[in-house]
């Protein structure tokens, strides 16, 4: 849409520009090109502007006062042939075809403008809005984040038996059993729903290999199933498309949790973890996983391949790619409150493959807060920086009572410091 | 084809004889030579000759493009740009696997550029093929076989053929001139369309030819012109005619250039020499070197900065992104299972890590390629366009008794006009009015004439005053303005006042005779052509220069009116001094002695009526006196000092002088004056002078006239504002030294308590030297002598340091030639630029443009101002030409960027516009490269944290749109609308220009500040960003960040960021403003959810990510509100604290004016401009050193 006003304007000018040169082509054989293109220009602002004094309302004003504006920007045509000459003899008064510039705010460059300039009293009121906007801000983010309930569990070696640690990733390639019993202890009331997460560190899911390594069309539709190119190495197998194709969804993450607490079991609930879009756009309630997992390398999960896509919620969950090499997702909701010095038992299989880039793992049980999950950066970042402002404030402020100057004292002025004569 | 030709050589057979002759016998001549080869065939183009030179036809294209070229042609028009040649070839390497967004959203910004710009060429193109098509077809009588005319078109004309032009056509071709309705041999022609002169220009055709009057006797012409080649002089011609076995000379007098008018003359017919291309004007359509600003070539270096940068932060990225690579795979296991390194492509592989690595660097110069945008040319481009259009519009420069605006000829040195160091001005027609007044008269020895000049009282003044007044130059100015209404007597042009020979009473004076033929050589001693208005009885002049216009009006004024011209009789009325009454006497004209620059006189001969041979001659004091004879020099030393008294007063002079010729000297000199007329050869016009030099001498002197060219309105009083604004101002003259330092005085750019250095040759030992006449001794002499005081001149100026003064530096031409020769030039140069102003007198056009190339070696920006055709060379060679589009023509203005009408509007155009555009673009690039710093960087860290694999943080048309919709129209804005201070302030603080002298705004330091500024920026954003919404949960529901809302969160930030800078650097906002960074924030806004409502095939990670993700999570807008505010506070502490501290002079101007305390503030104004200005220098050499 822009683009398109500038071109038009652009146009618009063109065409009245040459119109109007028609009687004077003789003489622009001698300019050149580029003169061309400028000379001669009319800007014709419509009465718009120049007949009401007062401008548009500051933002009020719709997108077209301007773009009519600069459509306008088209020169009297009538007026140009006498552009050559005409000095000496011709003095009759009254022109008809005055080449006077058409007197508007807006041409003459006097539109009614605030002009802010930075002095003391501003710069100090600055400082000190952004330090009371921000100080209370930050208190309460970070109270935010401190009600947050947190446990973090990391396990990725732990749950490795003590002789296989030698070598980690020819366990985690082996048959043995992978299955490992973890003990958390709730420090303090978590009220429920309680979030499951799994987080992987070093693990690039931001890599533009990985990232590209998919098909949504494939995903979202089942007449799509061959739309794979985008896929390889994981595109077909034995022939026929592999759904849902490509590196992320081969490295499903693949271990498991299951929570007991005081030899009872916790459900997890693993509905609604994802994205609803991601369930009713992304991906399709029709398409079937097919061929999953049968290559000659396994990378992570397998798919239950009579669920369709759409409700296989850890993929989905798993597909949404992370931003940054360690990455939390979410694995389900344990919807009951935990109370202070719970125990609670965690039945995991440790089978995905993080050793062969040393990535760890951690199982993570969180509460939520209105700002999400715990996490200080935010709230110390908006003290830190109101704090900032207040000092400044008080700076400014002292230098100002101390040292009172004008601005306007030219003996400022950088290049009149220096004394004359030298 | 082979019948054609039999039938062509029977007809050369029967009548084409005599011509062949002609031309054999002339094959010796240097006609057929290089450069004067071309022969016509008049009224004959179907002569077998002719049709085998194959002169081009008389069609004529202007188009650039045709319809089967437009698309390579152009194509190749836009890839002369090396930077569209990087765009494309990023576009095309998009297509390969190595890009690391999708190709369309690279090529379609490209296309869309690219596109615009030819449809716009294609759009011009045809328009120029409109008018070509137009004229093409335009109709003209043409004599044809049958002996009558036939109307034909004008592309259809061939060379040789006969036309008829009627009054107030267009010539179709360059014709050469054979008859008119007139009897008398000439025919009015208007060439506005060539030079933009009005006034109407005498062509003469040959006798020979004007027996060819009508139909019938065309029918016996045949003759064959022999000529030059096609060329671009429009005020030369060699050629000859040969008719009837002689041959005849033709000038310029005979030739009727294509677009040029017939005026006033019923019909002409015309031989057609040139056709379509070939005609002079076509010749001329040459483009005029085109000038860059200075801003735009540190933009260059900038570019290659960042281009640097692009190709060190990919190596760095490459770098590693080859070791992560290759640490992929360690022997048989394979660290990032993920990624499958055991089957992957070239680009990924780790087995070849090093050529992964080298791919990589190439996405990486892709994926960084926003350091340098493709939209910051077009935004330029588009920017300078449009304040164009304000410099055009202003009313302040437009001129009401013209009706002339000022106009932009070229948009691309808007800034540079913010940053002119040097002013080099022409003073006729540019600081004066180029009206002439004639205003006294030294005849036989006495001066006449009792008006009183305008530099005569500022003299006055001078003296009386021992304060001058100049602070206040309005009072002075107000007395001007009393006497030009007082000295409109209705006559313009004449302004002389003294009863002695006013109203007849000459006849009583002393010298009576003299009188009467002074005014008699006044009267018939020039070009003018007479324009009687029948109605009004009244006669009014069209002449080439309004020198000329004032002696005819003087001599009508005192009793010798001339009213009538034709091309061999002078007629006007006199008044007889027996009878008192008034006679009609007629002149024989003989010979006209042209003017021109190296001859500096001209001189008629004439026959009058009882059969006496007279020449008339006027001209330059400098030549008349060495040529009068020893009789003749009566009145000498009496008119010597008058002439010296008016050149004092400002005046331009004249000396006037006759000669009575014998018959048969006249003979003599008549033969051998055509035969250097009639040579065809490259230096005839040499040869001319020479044959001129012989009859020119043993002049009697009968006295010397002194012609007022009044002071533009407003002179002074600008160039004292330009001066206070630090502005040098060199004013380049071909006046005398006296003249010029007086018309300095009056227009006050100098200044009695300055000290002036004067250079000159004019001394008496160079003079003897000269009348011995030994040129090399005299040469060597000059050399030394002008070295002399070219020392001298600087030891003065640097005493004159030390007392603070600023001096004047005067040289005269001759001195200026020896002053530019070799080494003595950077000398010259060293004193020049110590000194205030400099006035050069006595220059040539040529010396000008040396000047002005001299003034460009110290790299600052000079403006070259004139209004002449003399001035062209010196308007194309500066880095800004102003022409003044005054009385003398078009020429200047054509060769000029900017055209004003007078010269005050100089300093509108300088410390307003010029500082204005200065700030604009300056702060406009800085801020551009800022905004894609800031993003391309945001790139770069993302990068770091994905192993340097080229994955984008954004969205593939996030990317594309930034700088198209989220970011570009608030800079646009900034460019045409931004202004720190009103024009009034600009104008009432002069001073501020010097920010653009000095470059302040466009430093290295600032640039670099504004690229760190970006830098810091896209830290914060970036870290703050991935602290504050990833790891954690990032809303209620306990989902969290992923790539597409970190994505989404910090192109939010990015978005915001560059918008709130920039209001923050702005300096004027108006409904505008706010609209453009407002909605261009709210633009992105809409972008994503229009854009998230699209399939997730189409808008993959933007899919409802701002609808359904972030809008709801209270995360997602504090950490936005936390990253913008701490993004922009470096800036704004660096800002504040800058203006507490460190306050910019247009800081200080805001401030006052905010405290509207102006009147209390003086900013060292009447202290006296050179002790402000004082310290910039010293700042100046300091940082040079």
């Amino acid at each position: 849409m822009f683009c398109f006003f500038f071109l038009s304007s652009l146009f618009s000018y063109f065409e009245s520009q040459t119109r109007g040169r028609k009687s004077q082509r003789r003489t622009s054989h001698l300019l050149n090109f580029r003169t061309k293109f400028i000379l001669g220009i009319r800007f014709h602002i419509s009465a718009l502007l120049s007949s009401s004094p007062s401008p548009f309302p500051v933002l009020g004003g719709s997108f077209f006062p301007f773009l009519f504006l600069l459509l306008n920007c088209s020169m009297n045509s009538n007026n140009a042939s006498s552009s050559a000459g005409g000095g000496s003899a011709d003095s009759s008064p009254p022109r008809r075809n005055s080449k006077r510039p058409k007197y508007s705010r807006f041409t003459q460059q006097e539109l009614p403008a605030c002009k802010p300039i930075l002095t003391p009293k501003w710069v100090i009121s600055a400082f000190l809005l952004v330090s009371i906007i921000f100080i209370p801000i930050g208190v309460a983010s970070l109270l935010a984040s401190r009600d947050v309930v947190e446990i973090v569990d990391r396990y990725e070696t732990e749950c490795i038996p003590a002789d296989s640690r030698g070598d980690k990733v020819k366990f985690i390639q082996g048959t043995a059993s992978k299955t490992c019993k973890r003990t958390l202890t709730v420090p303090k009331h978590m009220k429920q729903p309680i979030y499951v997460y799994y987080q992987l560190d070093n693990f690039y899911q931001n890599h533009r290999r990985y990232v590209k390594s998919r098909s949504d069309e494939q995903l979202h539709d089942p007449k799509s199933a061959n739309d794979t190119s985008s896929c390889k190495p994981e595109d077909t197998s034995s022939e026929s498309p592999i759904v849902p194709c490509g590196l992320i969804a081969w490295s499903l993450f693949n271990d498991t949790y299951s929570f007991s607490r005081n030899n009872q079991q916790l459900t997890v609930n693993k509905k609604g973890i994802s994205w609803k879009s991601d369930r009713e756009g992304k991906f399709g309630s029709d398409v079937y996983p097919k061929n999953f997992q049968n290559g000659t390398l396994r990378g992570g999960a397998s798919l239950n391949e009579s669920i369709p896509l759409s409700e296989q919620e850890d993929l989905i969950v798993w597909m949404r790619t992370a931003a940054l090499p360690t990455f939390r997702k979410l694995y389900g909701k344990i919807e009951v409150d935990l109370q202070v010095n719970d125990v609670i038992q965690v039945t995991l299989e440790n089978n995905y493959n993080t050793y062969s880039f040393g990535g760890k793992k951690k199982l993570v049980l969180s509460t939520t807060s209105w700002l999400g999950g715990k996490n200080d950066f935010l709230g110390i970042a908006y003290l830190t920086v109101g704090g900032l402002c207040f000092f400044l404030a008080i700076a400014f402020t002292v230098t100002y009572l101390v040292k009172p100057r004008r601005l306007g004292d030219p003996s400022y002025l950088s290049w009149n410091r220096t004394p004359a004569g030298h | 084809m082979a019948g054609r030709r039999k039938r062509t050589i029977r007809l050369s057979k029967l009548y084409t004889f005599s011509c062949l002759r002609t031309s054999s016998k002339d094959d010796h001549s240097q006609i057929g030579q290089r450069g004067y080869s071309r022969v016509v065939y008049c009224n004959d183009p179907d002569n077998p000759e002719a049709i085998q030179l194959n002169y081009r036809g008389n069609y004529v294209s202007t188009t650039k493009y045709t319809a089967a070229n437009f698309i390579p042609k152009s194509l190749f028009e836009q890839f002369r740009r090396v930077a569209n040649v990087y765009f494309l070839v990023v576009a095309c390497v998009s297509f390969s696997p190595l890009a690391p967004y999708s190709a369309v959203s690279i090529l379609a910004p490209l296309l869309v550029v690219i596109g615009a710009t030819m449809a716009k060429e294609a759009v011009e193109d045809w328009r120029r093929r409109k008018q070509d098509i137009e004229a093409n077809n335009r109709e003209v009588k043409v004599y044809s076989q049958d002996n009558t005319f036939h109307v034909t078109k004008w592309k259809k004309l061939r060379v040789g053929d006969v036309v008829r032009v009627e009054k107030d056509e267009f010539f179709p071709a360059d014709l050469f001139l054979l008859s008119s309705s007139y009897d008398d041999g000439i025919c009015y022609v208007e060439t506005m369309n060539l030079d933009g002169e009005t006034n109407l220009k005498v062509k003469q055709f040959l006798e020979v030819t004007s027996a060819f009057q009508d139909e019938c006797s065309l029918q016996n012409f045949k003759a064959v012109i022999k000529c030059e080649d096609p060329n671009e002089k429009l005020y030369s011609f060699v050629g000859s005619l040969h008719y009837d076995g002689s041959q005849y000379p033709l000038s310029p007098q005979q030739i009727l250039l294509r677009d040029s008018k017939l005026r006033n003359t019923e019909y002409i017919y015309g031989v057609v020499i040139f056709t379509g291309h070939d005609t002079k004007v076509m010749q001329n359509a040459t483009d005029p070197p085109s000038k860059r600003s200075k801003i735009e070539r540190r933009m260059d270096k900038i570019v290659y900065v960042l281009f640097s940068t692009l190709v060190l932060i990919s190596s760095v990225g490459s770098f590693f992104f080859g070791i992560k690579t290759k640490n992929d795979m360690s022997g048989q296991t394979y660290e990032r299972w993920y990624l499958r390194p055991d089957n992957t492509t070239i680009f990924f592989d780790p087995r070849r890590a090093s050529l992964a690595a080298f791919f990589h660097f190439l996405t990486g110069l892709m994926l960084y390629g926003y350091l340098i945008p493709i939209s910051l040319y077009v935004s330029i481009e588009i920017v300078k366009v449009l304040q164009s259009i304000f410099i055009n519009q202003d009313q302040e420069m437009y001129y009401e008794e013209t009706d002339r605006p000022a106009r932009a000829r070229t948009s691309n040195l808007n800034e540079e006009l913010g940053q002119v160091h040097t002013i080099l001005s022409d003073k006729t027609g540019t600081l004066t009015c180029n009206s002439m007044e004639f205003v006294k008269c030294s005849i036989a020895g006495i001066a006449y004439g009792r008006g009183v000049t305008e530099v005569e009282r500022a003299m006055k003044k001078r003296r009386k005053d021992s304060l001058p007044d100049f602070c206040n130059p309005s009072a002075e100015l107000g007395d001007y303005g009393d006497n030009i209404t007082d000295s409109r007597n209705a006559i313009k042009g004449f302004n002389f006042r003294d009863e002695r020979i006013m109203e007849g009473k000459w006849v009583n004076e002393l010298h009576s005779d003299a009188i009467q033929k002074f005014f008699r050589v006044l009267a018939i001693c020039h070009t003018a052509i007479p324009d009687v208005n029948k109605y009004l009885d009244e006669i009014s002049y069209q002449a080439e220069s309004p020198d000329e216009a004032a002696f005819v009006i003087a001599a009508r004024e005192i009793g010798f009116e001339f009213y009538e011209r034709t091309q061999t009789s002078i007629s006007m009325h006199e008044l007889d001094p027996q009878t008192g009454e008034k006679v009609d006497r007629s002149y024989k004209l003989l010979h006209v002695l042209e003017f021109n620059s190296s001859r500096k006189r001209m001189s008629v001969i004439v026959r009058n009526a009882e059969d006496q041979l007279l020449l008339f001659c006027k001209g330059a004091d400098s030549v008349m006196f060495e040529r009068l004879s020893q009789d003749g020099r009566m009145f000498e030393t009496k008119t010597k000092d008058h002439i010296s008294k008016y050149a004092e007063a400002g005046l331009r002079t004249l000396v006037i002088a006759y000669r009575d010729l014998g018959e048969e000297e006249y003979k003599i000199w008549q033969e051998e004056f055509f035969k250097a007329k009639t040579s065809v050869t490259s230096d005839r016009d040499a040869l001319v002078d020479a044959a001129a030099d012989k009859i020119e001498k043993d002049l009697t002197l009968l006295g010397g006239t002194a012609v007022e060219d009044k002071l533009q309105k407003g002179v002074p009083e600008c160039i004292e504002r330009l001066a206070q604004a630090g502005v040098k101002i060199w004013v380049l003259t071909g006046d005398k030294l006296e003249t010029a330092v007086n018309i300095g005085y009056a227009c006050s750019l100098l200044r009695q308590e300055m000290p002036q250095i004067i250079i000159t040759l004019d001394t008496p030992d160079i003079n003897a030297l000269e009348k011995q006449g030994d040129k090399d001794a005299v040469a060597k002499a000059s050399r030394e002598s002008v070295m002399k005081q070219i020392q001298e001149g600087k030891n003065q100026v640097s005493s004159a340091k030390g007392n603070s003064m600023a001096t004047t530096l005067i040289i005269d031409g001759k001195s200026l030639d020896f002053a530019l020769a070799g080494n003595t030039k950077s000398l010259f140069l060293e004193l020049a630029i110590g000194c205030a102003s400099v006035v050069c007198c006595r220059s040539s056009p040529k010396q000008k443009a040396r000047v002005t190339r001299l003034v460009k070696e110290t790299g600052k920006t000079t403006l070259a101002i004139g209004d002449g055709a003399n001035d062209v060379g010196m308007l194309q060679e500066a880095d800004i030409g102003v022409g003044i589009s005054g009385v003398e023509g078009m020429q200047a203005v054509m060769s000029s960027d900017f055209a004003i009408a007078q010269f005050r509007f100089l300093e509108r155009l300088l410390l307003v516009h010029g500082h204005w555009c200065y700030r604009r673009i300056a702060m406009m690039i800085c801020y551009f490269f800022y905004k894609n710093i800031t993003f391309g960087f945001t790139l770069f860290w993302f990068e770091a944290y994905a192993s340097f694999s080229g994955q984008p943080a954004y969205n593939d048309w996030y990317m594309s749109f930034y700088n198209v919709f989220f970011t570009s129209l608030p800079v646009i804005a900034l460019g045409v609308f931004d202004q720190d201070v009103s024009a009034r302030l600009c104008l009432k603080y002069p001073l501020l220009h010097q920010e653009g002298v000095q470059n302040i705004l466009f430093s290295w330091a600032r640039i670099l500040g504004w690229m760190l500024n970006g830098v810091c920026s896209s830290i914060v954003i970036f870290f703050f960003t991935t602290n504050s919404i990833l790891h954690q949960a990032f809303r209620r529901d306990g989902k969290v960040a992923g790539f597409e809302i970190l994505g989404v969160t910090m192109y939010s930030c990015v978005v915001w960021t560059v918008n709130c800078q920039m209001a923050l650097s702005i300096n004027y906002f108006t409904w505008i403003q706010h609209f453009f960074i407002w909605g261009s924030i709210a633009c992105w806004y809409v972008f994503l959810v229009i854009y998230g409502l699209f399939p997730p095939t189409v808008s993959t990670t933007a899919y409802k990510t701002l609808v359904e993700t972030c809008a709801p999570s209270p995360l997602y807008w504090l950490a936005t509100l936390c990253v913008v505010i701490s993004a922009l506070l470096p800036y704004f502490l660096y800002k504040s604290f800058q203006i507490r501290f460190f306050p910019m002079y247009h800081n200080i101007i805001q401030r006052t004016r905010l405290e509207s305390s102006e009147s209390q503030t003086s900013v060292g104004f009447s202290a006296g401009i050179e002790d402000v200005i004082r310290p910039l220098k010293e700042r100046l050499r300091r940082r040079k050193s």
